[in-house]
């Protein structure tokens, strides 16, 4: 048996996240005495490939067909199934993603296996196969058992620590055989930002809520994240009010982040906005009312101004960078 | 043209989650159950759609009794007719096995669903009714329009959008900004009350899962506030705790 890992990239440079799935399987292999694999889909060079190594997976396949490249859900599916075939795996292991979600789903059905995301923590498997995964939009975790002899796991961001030190992956080319189905759906054009650090995948995170008064004023929130190397987010109402895009909405109806830090300036922290944050290292609430509940959820806080303390902080922060 | 929504009976997002029974229960005390937020967006968007093209709009929930007054409001919104499957739902492959057996059985059009439940946090029952059906599944969709038999569809990708195009049948989880959360009105409560609400029996009964216990996480300590004057001390938390600078 193996473990075989879904791995993504964005124009041929592999995801973090799914590094960090990566790191999941090794550290599973290891704890089963099995091999890690990976499998990647489109194009993407032959260094990029091994690159998965570093992460611990002995081999990678490479599916080196461009009309992969995109995220076409059923098309991904099916070349997953054939890879997991071909390696002898019994579980599969992905990044949460909004790609990866919409293929692991098929995939359950397709290879007949339990599935389980937003894992947060290695499984147990004396006895039965247990594993933790948080519920409730963060607000509680689930031990939950998986029956089936396939199974597919869903990792959140921060479950294992990265691991860096491993040999370059052996990389083997991969035919599959898509369905005239694969395609069904028609990707007809994507529009993105590409400067921008994508916020699921980011470490800092910054964000401004309705406190700050306006589109006109987000240049505070863009300066201080760019001290930090942060991506930048929103509360809800400002992305309702189209201050700022739809995908930097954070909380329970969107992203949800799991940053090392998370800056909150002028959010007053409601439960629905929690929950998008509360998987976050640290948390720095910058607010003008002392009651506040984000102040709750914090780590650190500023009570004061966002006008006045915003630009003070980012020339500290620039100081010391 | 006949629409399918599938809704989900979940405590509002302002409950405070508890177990009991040593922790392998949740702890129902005091909850308030509403139809689940991404799934009112995809049956807001459902009642749009409906009332362009014609047709009818079930809606669906596989739950026990008490699931009744959730799916009553979906009706109240705007829905024709509502289904529930009487079952306790705890396990999104079985949750998907009963929706598709339901489906095969009226050929929907369209199967719309939320992107996730606020319960188990899954976002798989979309994908899996889809495969279980042979269907194109897509999600999550922040813009879904008809031409015909053609449905042109935004779905959210890291960090932007996707555009897509796909013949019906197909199966979607959707999210805002697809469309306004509608708030019934008293004529919709009046006529929700005379919708046909038609309770199925399970078919089928695999589960792939099977939650054992639960935890609760562990508390936060108390804030460390820093004077507004002084932001250099935060810079220096930052450095030597937080060791993100
Ligand atoms: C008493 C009780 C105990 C439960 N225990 C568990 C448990 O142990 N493990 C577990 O995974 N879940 C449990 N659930 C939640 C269960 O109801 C979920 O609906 C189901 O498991 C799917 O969860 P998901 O998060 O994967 O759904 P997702 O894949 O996140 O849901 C996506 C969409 O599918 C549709 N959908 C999901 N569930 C239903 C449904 N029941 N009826 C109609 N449409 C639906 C909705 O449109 C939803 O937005 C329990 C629920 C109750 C009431
Ligand atoms: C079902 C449901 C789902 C929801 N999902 C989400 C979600 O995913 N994400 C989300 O964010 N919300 C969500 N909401 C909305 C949520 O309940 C809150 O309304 C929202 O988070 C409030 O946004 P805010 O903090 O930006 O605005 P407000 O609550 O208006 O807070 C503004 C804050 O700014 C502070 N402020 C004002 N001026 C200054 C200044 N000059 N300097 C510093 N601070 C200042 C104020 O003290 C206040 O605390 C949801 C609601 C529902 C019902």
């Amino acid at each position: 048996m193996s473990i075989i890992v879904y791995i993504e990239h964005i124009e041929g440079a592999i995801k973090k996240t799914s590094l960090e799935a990566a790191s999941y399987a090794s550290a599973l292999a290891e704890q089963q005495g099995v091999d890690a694999k990976g499998v990647v889909l489109g194009t993407v060079s032959e260094d990029q490939l091994a690159s998965v190594g570093t992460a611990g997976l002995s081999t990678v396949y490479h599916v080196n067909d461009d009309q992969l490249n995109a995220g076409v859900i059923q098309a991904h599916a099916e070349a997953v199934a054939q890879a997991f075939e071909k390696a002898g795996a019994d579980t599969l292991i992905l990044a949460k993603s909004s790609l990866g979600d919409a293929v692991a789903a098929r995939l359950a059905v397709k290879l007949d296996a339990g599935y389980i995301s937003n894992v947060v923590a290695l499984p147990s498997t004396s006895g039965t196969y247990t594993v933790k995964r948080s519920i409730y939009t963060g607000k509680a975790f689930a031990e939950s058992e998986i029956t089936k002899t396939n199974k597919i796991l869903g990792v959140k961001k921060n479950a294992v620590p990265l691991k860096t030190d491993g040999a370059p992956a052996s990389v083997e080319a991969l035919e599959v055989n898509l369905s005239e189905g694969a395609f069904a759906a028609k990707i007809t054009s994507i529009d993105k930002a590409n400067d921008e650090i994508p916020l699921p995948e980011a470490d800092i995170v910054v964000s401004g809520g309705r406190g700050m008064k306006g589109p006109e004023n987000w240049n505070l929130i863009e300066d201080l994240a760019k001290a930090l190397g942060a991506a930048t987010g929103c509360s809800k109402p400002v992305s309702d009010s189209g201050w700022r895009p739809h995908h930097e909405h954070v909380g329970q109806t969107g992203v949800k982040v799991a940053p090392t830090l998370y800056v909150a300036v002028g959010i007053s922290g409601a439960i629905q906005h929690l929950a998008g944050v509360n998987a976050s290292k640290y948390i720095v609430v910058i607010n003008k009312d002392p009651e506040a509940p984000f102040f709750k959820a914090a780590d650190y806080g500023i009570v004061g101004d966002a006008f006045e303390v915003l630009p003070k902080l980012t020339e500290a922060i620039k100081a010391v960078k | 043209m006949k629409i399918l929504v599938c809704i989900t009976h979940v405590p509002d997002t302002t409950s405070k989650i508890q177990f009991t029974d040593n922790n392998t229960k949740f702890d129902k005390t005091g909850v308030q159950y509403i139809i689940g937020p991404y799934d009112d967006y995809a049956l807001a968007r459902a009642v749009e759609l409906r009332d362009q093209t014609g047709g009818k709009l079930t809606v669906l929930n596989v739950g026990e009794a008490e699931t009744e007054p959730t799916l009553r409001k979906a009706l109240a919104i705007g829905a024709d007719e509502a289904v529930r499957i009487n079952a306790e739902p705890t396990d999104a492959f079985f949750v998907a096995t009963q929706i598709a057996n339901h489906a095969k059985e009226i050929g929907y059009d369209m199967i719309l669903m939320g992107r996730e439940s606020i319960d188990f946090n899954g976002g798989m029952v979309h994908g899996m009714v889809a495969e279980l059906l042979g269907m194109p599944s897509v999600s999550p969709v922040m813009k879904l329009d008809l031409e015909g038999d053609t449905a042109k569809i935004a779905r959210e990708i890291e960090g932007g959008k996707e555009y897509l195009e796909i013949k019906l049948p197909f199966v979607a989880g959707c999210q805002e900004p697809i469309a306004e959360w509608k708030i019934p009105n008293m004529r919709g409560i009046m006529s929700a009350r005379s919708k046909p609400l038609q309770v199925q029996e399970l078919s089928g009964d695999v589960v792939a899962t099977k939650t054992v216990a639960y935890e609760m996480p562990p508390a936060k300590g108390a804030v460390k506030l820093i004077d507004s004057n002084n932001v250099q001390e935060l810079v220096e938390l930052l450095k030597s705790e937080a060791k993100v600078l």
